[in-house]
């Protein structure tokens, strides 16, 4: 149970600075807080409502409407098999099936070693590449029974640490809007006029 | 940083067509700054601003550049109904992407993501919008980094912020990503999303976003694709646009084929000409049917289309020709089933997705999607008795009553119902549970009443599929 | 629109008919209907008597159109298509069809599919027989489910606040609750979790919906998901008799129905009065019944004998105390009978009162306040509606907490300032509920108020704001523990600087507006409550006569409440309970209480309604009116008042400002009668000097809260554990200061007295002052209170 340590309320703080209304980083700080702590603790949620300036019921109810968010621990891996149409068209059934022997677990529970948690996904944007499955949100295409153990032999060897964070960490690569070339925001009630490029009738150098 | 892992445009096929929005994709490098300065990148936006933002806004009227995110309404025509002299404007750009069987706008983020970046800005300039934000979908980690990074670049670069190229024009774009939620792909979800809120639609009108959107103000959102096409319509012309594809549906288009096809992919195709069978057995496609298996039935433009069969197979991919067919071109993508598909099982696939992904906000879609997909369950696992496949047209009707749009079929000697339908519900998501149960029922009745609870009982394993796929 | 009284409408010279602009052509099911631009279609069609059914639509609350149940077909020229009614507005020449078959078709669709999840479990569930789902799936619904499917399942009732319980699978998530939390309350505590089909309402564990408004959700609920404690398995609606009324917990005068059952009280549910309360009721007023029939209630006379408090018969209290009377003015001459309150009762009461004090007595010692109101000058200036303060671009808080004092003001001010209709300029001692939506709060140090104000509207921007022009003064006391002279030096600033702003009082007692304005006020001569109070300390006064009064638990100086009670030779109580003060009295009349009575009672705004006995005495207990009137015949004085009607036609007859107020205009004004302003007397500048502050010194501030051990909480079980109970809050940063660390207690002393309390940390305090809850458990801050001071200095020191 932890709130957002002092790093990450400074990267929080940069964050909301990015938003005209401190309330659209809702989003953004429960990923960074499931980043912290590997999923979102109710600490983290009060906190949260505190930066964004919304009760904690609100936070919550945000929280819970998205499915990447957990709210208890989750293995250091979730694997998420998709079931929709195309997967299951070529596969993605039986993929879980095979995944399930595997782990020795059912969907939607965790391995005893806290590795890996298995989920059922919906569609993933890769129809194409079916049955795909996702770990932490990488992709695995085309996957047969035999490059599923395979993956799961270098996860647990640690071979693909380098590609594959630990669950919570989506994009390792955090957007960073230099002070000098940042337009910059205001709340929206604060505009009254059009910026000046607008006014001007050609923008051109 | 970013990973060698994958294959460099996995799914994508090119082909000897005319590429506006993938043509960097043959580079292992395409999403970095250097790659896309090496390929005319942020030319398109230079020849913009060389020009007033009018001029710019007429240009993409005339090409008539129709949103590739569903609904195809032209983009140039949706930046017009903004309300004058209304501060601040929004540019929201939908990377969403999760209706079942799409699959591109991934591949133009994570492969060009600096071509998005030139779009936005672009669509910025000559719609007058002053910040934009960025919405990826949440499962989309690749995507966000490569948009991150180019986003960072870009600003280093002086592409992105204020003076962009030294310029007045100075626009800021905030990348945003999502948790998790199919239906804040839908426009005004995506804006409740983007304030921090559950992502409910909201009600339109008086909910235009257009007029009333990001902190009810007036919104431009448009899909990723769409923006991605700017670019190379600022380097080359309205005239050199309309050229490719056909009069009312100019350009090319994204369209991923998935499921039962020799060569399933994404492939730029020229809008509005290309017809199906082209798309399905042309070996500048698909090449066929896996295995040359007998086509039993296709998705013609995402999961939530109604479905077509083979006697639909000479239709162009054209919006209005395919709503009058009796489903929609939607987000430009086929699933196809070969004679193998288990049907009642195929469609449980999809009632179920949208079933989870009901926002919980009107009555018909929380309730009756569920219901839908407890009853096919049941059919589907051989226990459902013919109540419950009448039932199952019933609970459908709560949620759009009246006829429902479905394809012509010469074997049942029935004629097409055109789109659209009437819905009890806000948005798509709830008639799109029902969608695949009425295609399937009307179009294979016969397959449910195979399973019914007469017959023994057959264990849910998922579709019996020949082989997993190669 | 008007109309003549010409017989022949057709007539060539009759004035020309200039359409109204604002009205809208419209047709439903076949009938034209002239419609208000702007309506939503759902309310015009109610309003040409078609009525939509409908559960998430709610006329005070943005519409959302989740439920889907207002479902109809409507033609705006391009096809008849399904629209939520709820949601469009009217626009000409629309053709509406409630009652086609798509439209019935949607509409018995939706009834079935929320009923697919929805218990049967109406024979146990308390909105069972006043329940819109069971209603409406009667009147619009399919008449059978087809849904064989187990249904959901959740916990069954779970507590989401001290008052109110919900079931999650009774709810039918039409998002009333949720958005009266959020929109009207500004309490966002109970939201929507989870998604799709596991949609639920839930609260934050540890953060219950403990809002001050919790029991509107319940009487919104459309089904039987949100139950108060208070009521609950209480009674069946068939069995509850109603009758309208208005709720006198404190003078905003919100309408209510009072339900009783068997001649128990049972329930109070908001009524929707426009210019009032918009339909909401605060807790207090909503479960304040419980204390009514108290077991401790009056229900005899008593007189005191040797051995204490002795029942009687009322010939014989009413014989004593005329006794005691005759015997002060024979002592002491009739001013050295002094009466004190009136505000409790209804204006019946107070004018019975009045005039057996001035005219039969014959004392100008009279006030309706307890040394914690302001001069009754203040409500002679031109005066504010709620409606209009709501609606004014500006509006000037000077008053205490509202949310505490006046809550269901605080909500239309909430919503002025929310809705950008207003903006708050709020000068306070301490932040207030109002503080997040104000657009400027000035924080000012008790008794410096008039300076703050010079300083802030010698600011451009505030400057600028009032000079818009229609401004609102609330003015009211914001701090006990200092006189009411610096509030009232402050409103003169404010009123020299704008003399067109209009001023509402925000007076928190039932009906102390009414009582004053009837006659509960000093005479010529006369003192006030402070003077009453210190002339009976020094022994002047030879009988004090208390109407639903308890200086001892009312007025802000305990220790001058203690010797006026004390030094008063005579006392004679009327109330309806044996309290701190009564508890003195040598006769106690047992008076009536609320809804065991009717008469009327009048608001902050002069707003005079009615109010109606519901349920029948306790005991052998009498209305107030007929204790003076009692008591005035044994005096020599028939009043001549033989029922509440010939004193609310008196009033009206002889109560300056109340000419309209009669029994037959009250008979047909469901909001009310508004009274006019009658200047009764000047309001004199304070001259203000304020002592050298010690730098030891926290500054004090005493104000209440909601809930506290005044007798209607204290009596009711549901609301007295509200109570939060006493302490000194600091700022956190001057924690350190005190030198104590958080929850242990403290001295808090001045010259006069030292108290003992826990102390405690409240950044909604300033740095410098120290704030403690009124009338809470624990120490009395009163003690600590000078009537006398301008303002209280205090040190606080660890044991
Ligand atoms: C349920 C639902 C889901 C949608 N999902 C997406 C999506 O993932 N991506 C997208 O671009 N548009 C999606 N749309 C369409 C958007 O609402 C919107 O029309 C589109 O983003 C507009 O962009 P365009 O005009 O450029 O096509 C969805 C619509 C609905 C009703
Ligand atoms: S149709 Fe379904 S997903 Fe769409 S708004 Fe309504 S409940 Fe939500
Ligand atoms: S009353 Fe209109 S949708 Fe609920």
């Amino acid at each position: 149970m932890s709130r957002l340590s002092e790093d990450n309320v400074r990267i929080a703080l940069e964050i909301i600075g990015h938003y005209p209304r401190a309330r659209s980083a809702t989003i953004p700080l429960l990923h960074l807080a499931q980043q912290q702590d590997g999923y979102v603790t109710n600490d983290a949620i009060r906190h949260i409502g505190e930066l964004v300036g919304a009760t904690s019921a609100e936070v919550l109810g945000t929280a819970t409407f998205y499915e990447m968010f957990k709210f208890e621990p989750v293995g250091k891996y979730l694997v998420n098999i998709c079931r929709t149409m195309s997967c299951a068209l070529l596969g993605g059934d039986q993929l879980m099936h095979h995944a399930e022997h595997t782990l020795g677990i059912k969907a939607g529970s965790t391995t005893p070693d806290g590795l890996f948690t298995l989920e059922h996904a919906e569609c993933q944007a890769a129809c194409t590449e079916a049955p795909t499955l996702q770990v932490n949100y990488r992709y695995r295409f085309r996957v047969t029974p035999e490059t599923f153990d395979a993956l799961i032999d270098d996860l647990r060897a640690g071979r693909l640490d380098s590609e594959i964070p630990p669950h919570g960490t989506v994009s390792r690569v955090r957007q960073r809007i230099p002070v000098d070339r940042g337009v910059g925001v205001v709340a929206p009630e604060d505009v009254t006029t059009a910026p000046s490029w607008m006014l001007a009738p050609e923008a051109a150098k | 940083m970013t990973s060698t892992t994958y294959a460099h445009a996995p799914g994508f096929v090119a082909g000897d067509r005319p590429q506006i929005v993938t043509s960097r994709f043959e580079y292992d490098d395409s999403y970095t700054l250097e790659r896309a300065l090496a390929t005319d990148g942020y030319a398109g936006l230079r020849a913009a601003l060389g020009r007033s933002a009018t001029d710019v806004h007429d240009e993409v009227k005339t090409a008539t550049v129709l949103g590739r995110g569903g609904a195809g309404f032209p983009a140039g025509t949706k930046w017009g109904l903004t309300p004058q002299a209304v501060w601040p404007r929004y540019l929201v750009v939908n990377g969403d992407e999760s209706e079942p069987g799409t699959y591109k706008d991934r591949l133009l983020m994570e492969r060009d993501p600096h071509q998005l970046i030139e779009g936005c800005l672009i669509a910025c300039y000559a719609a007058g919008l002053s910040q934009c934000f960025l919405y990826i979908r949440g499962e989309m980690a690749l995507a966000q980094e490569r948009v991150a990074a180019a986003l960072n670049e870009a600003y280093a670069a002086g592409y992105v912020g204020s003076n962009i190229l030294g310029s007045e024009f100075s626009v800021d774009i905030v990348l945003h990503w999502g948790a998790g939620a199919y239906v804040v792909g839908e426009e005004t979800a995506l804006i409740e999303s983007l304030e921090g809120n559950r992502g409910m639609p909201r009600l339109k009108p008086p909910f235009f976003p257009a007029a009333i959107g990001l902190y009810g103000k007036p919104t431009i959102v448009n899909n990723v694709e769409t923006l991605a096409n700017l670019p190379w319509l600022m380097r080359n012309g309205a005239a050199a646009y309309t050229a490719i594809g056909s009069a009312t549906s100019p350009g090319t288009r994204m369209v991923a084929v998935s499921g039962h096809v020799k060569r399933p992919g994404v492939y730029e195709i020229i809008n509005g000409t290309t017809t199906f069978r082209d798309l399905l057995y042309s070996d500048e496609f698909c090449g066929g049917i896996r295995d040359d298996n007998e086509l039993k039935a296709f998705v013609p433009g995402g999961g939530s289309a109604p479905w077509f069969l083979p006697d639909q197979l000479d239709i162009p991919f054209e919006g209005r020709v395919i709503g009058a067919a009796g489903s929609m071109a939607g987000s430009g993508a086929v699933m196809v089933m070969d004679h193998t598909t288990d049907i009642p099982m195929a469609a449980l696939t999809l009632t179920r997705f949208y079933a989870h992904e009901s926002c919980g906000k009107c009555t018909p879609c929380r309730e009756g999607g569920t219901w839908l997909m407890r009853i096919l369950d049941r059919v589907v696992a051989g226990q459902g008795t013919q109540r419950d496949l009448d039932q199952l047209l019933e609970v459908g009707a709560t949620i759009c009553p009246g006829d429902f749009p479905h394809a012509s079929s010469e074997r049942l000697g029935i004629a097409a119902v055109p789109f659209p339908y009437k819905m009890t519900t806000i948005c798509f998501v709830g008639p799109s549970a029902y969608t695949p149960v009425h295609s399937a029922l009307t179009l294979f009745r016969d397959e449910f009443e195979a399973k019914l609870v007469r017959r023994t009982f057959i264990p849910v394993t998922g579709i019996p599929v020949t082989a997993v796929a190669q | 629109m008007t109309t003549t009284e010409s017989n022949d409408v057709s007539s060539d010279d009759s004035p020309a008919v200039i359409p109204d602009p604002n009205a809208v052509s419209v047709i439903i099911n076949g009938k034209q209907f002239i419609a208000r631009q702007g309506d939503l279609i759902i309310k015009a069609a109610e309003d040409a008597g078609v009525y939509i059914p409908r559960f998430c639509y709610h006329e005070r609350m943005s519409p959302v159109g989740m439920c889907r149940m207002c479902l109809v077909e409507v033609d705006t020229g391009r096809g008849p298509a399904l629209m939520p009614s709820c949601m469009f507005p009217v626009a000409p020449g629309m053709v509406v069809d409630t009652e086609s078959p798509v439209s019935k078709a949607a509409q018995e669709g939706v009834i079935e599919l929320l009923l697919a999840n929805h218990p049967l479990d109406c024979p146990v569930c308390d909105k069972g027989g006043e329940c819109p789902l069971q209603d409406q799936s009667f009147s619009h619904g399919p008449g059978e489910s087809r849904y064989v499917e187990e249904k959901r399942h959740y916990e069954k009732p779970i507590p989401i606040s001290e008052l109110v319980f919900l079931d999650r699978e009774r709810c039918i998530l039409c998002d009333r609750c949720t958005r009266f939390a959020d929109e009207v309350a500004g309490d966002a505590l109970i939201h929507f979790t989870s998604r799709g089909n596991t949609t639920q309402v839930i609260t934050f564990p540890d953060e219950p919906f403990s809002s001050y408004f919790s029991g509107n959700t319940v009487q919104i609920c459309p089904v039987g998901a949100l139950t108060a404690k208070p009521y609950r398995f209480k009674a069946r609606p068939w069995d509850l008799e109603e009758a309208e009324s208005t709720c006198t917990s404190c003078a905003v005068g919100c309408r209510i129905a009072v339900q009783s059952s068997r001649d128990e009280l049972l329930r109070y549910q908001g009524v929707d009065s426009d210019p009032v309360n918009w339909g909401w009721l605060c807790d207090k007023g909503r479960f304040g019944f419980e204390g009514i029939k108290h077991d401790d209630r009056l229900t005899t006379p008593l007189v005191r004998t040797a051995q204490g408090h002795e029942a009687t018969s009322w010939n014989a209290a009413s014989a004593a105390a005329v006794q005691l009377i005759t015997d002060a003015i024979a002592a002491g001459g009739a001013s050295s009978v002094a009466v004190l309150g009136g505000a409790r009762g209804n204006n019946e009461d107070a004018f019975a009162w009045a005039r057996l004090a001035h005219d039969v007595i014959g004392t100008p010692n009279v006030s309706a306040q307890f040394a914690d109101g302001l001069p009754v000058g203040v409500l002679g200036m031109p005066r504010a509606t709620i409606d209009e303060t709501a609606a004014a671009p500006t509006v000037i808080l000077l008053a205490p907490d509202l949310k505490e004092e006046l809550p269901v003001l605080y909500l239309r001010l909430r919503d002025a300032a929310v809705k950008h209709r207003s903006r708050v300029i709020e000068f306070a001692p301490k932040a207030s509920g109002l503080t997040r939506y104000a657009w400027r709060t000035v924080f000012y140090e008790p008794g410096t108020q008039a300076e703050a104000v010079r300083a802030a509207l010698a600011t451009t921007d505030i400057a600028a704001q009032v000079a818009m022009g229609d401004v609102v003064i609330v003015v009211g006391r914001a701090n006990l523990a200092e006189s009411s002279a610096p509030t009232v030096a402050a409103l003169h600033a404010l009123v020299a600087a704008l003399p067109n702003a209009r001023v509402l009082p925000a007076l928190r007692r039932g009906n102390v507006m009414g009582a004053i304005s009837v006659g509960m006020r000093p005479g010529k001569g006369g003192l006030d409550s402070r003077g009453i109070l210190n002339a009976a300390a020094d022994g002047k006064i030879e009988c004090l006569i208390l109407v639903g009064a308890d200086p001892l638990a009312d007025v802000p100086d305990g220790d001058l409440a203690r010797r006026a009670m004390a030094g008063a030779r005579r006392i004679i109580a009327v109330d309806t309970f044996i309290n701190a003060s009564s508890a003195l009295a040598d006769v106690v009349f047992p008076a009536a209480a609320y809804a065991e009575k009717s008469g009327t009672t009048t608001n902050i705004e002069g707003r005079v309604t009615t109010l109606a006995q519901k349920v029948t005495v306790t005991g052998t207990s009498r209305p107030d009116w007929m204790v003076a009137g009692d008591l005035a015949l044994r005096l020599g004085t028939d009043l001549g008042f033989r029922s509440v009607d010939d004193i609310t036609a008196s009033i009206a007859a002889t109560v300056d400002g109340f000419e309209d107020v009669t029994p037959l205009a009250l008979a047909h004004a469901p909001n009310g009668v508004l009274t006019s302003v009658v200047v009764m007397e000047p309001v004199v500048t304070p001259s203000i000097v304020l002592a050298e502050r010690n730098s030891y010194d926290f500054r004090l501030v005493v104000s209440r809260k909601l809930y506290d051990q005044a007798i209607g909480t204290s009596t009711s079980p549901s609301l007295s554990p509200l109570a939060p109970g006493g302490a000194v809050f600091v700022h956190s940063l001057d924690v350190a200061r005190v030198g104590s660390a958080i929850g242990a207690s403290v001295k808090v002393s001045t010259p006069k007295a030292t108290i003992v309390l826990p102390l405690a940390a409240d950044d909604s305090v300033q740095r410098g002052t120290a704030w403690i809850p009124f009338n809470q458990s624990g120490a009395n801050p009163g003690d600590l209170i000078d009537a006398a001071a301008i303002v209280t200095d205090v040190r606080i020191e660890s044991i």
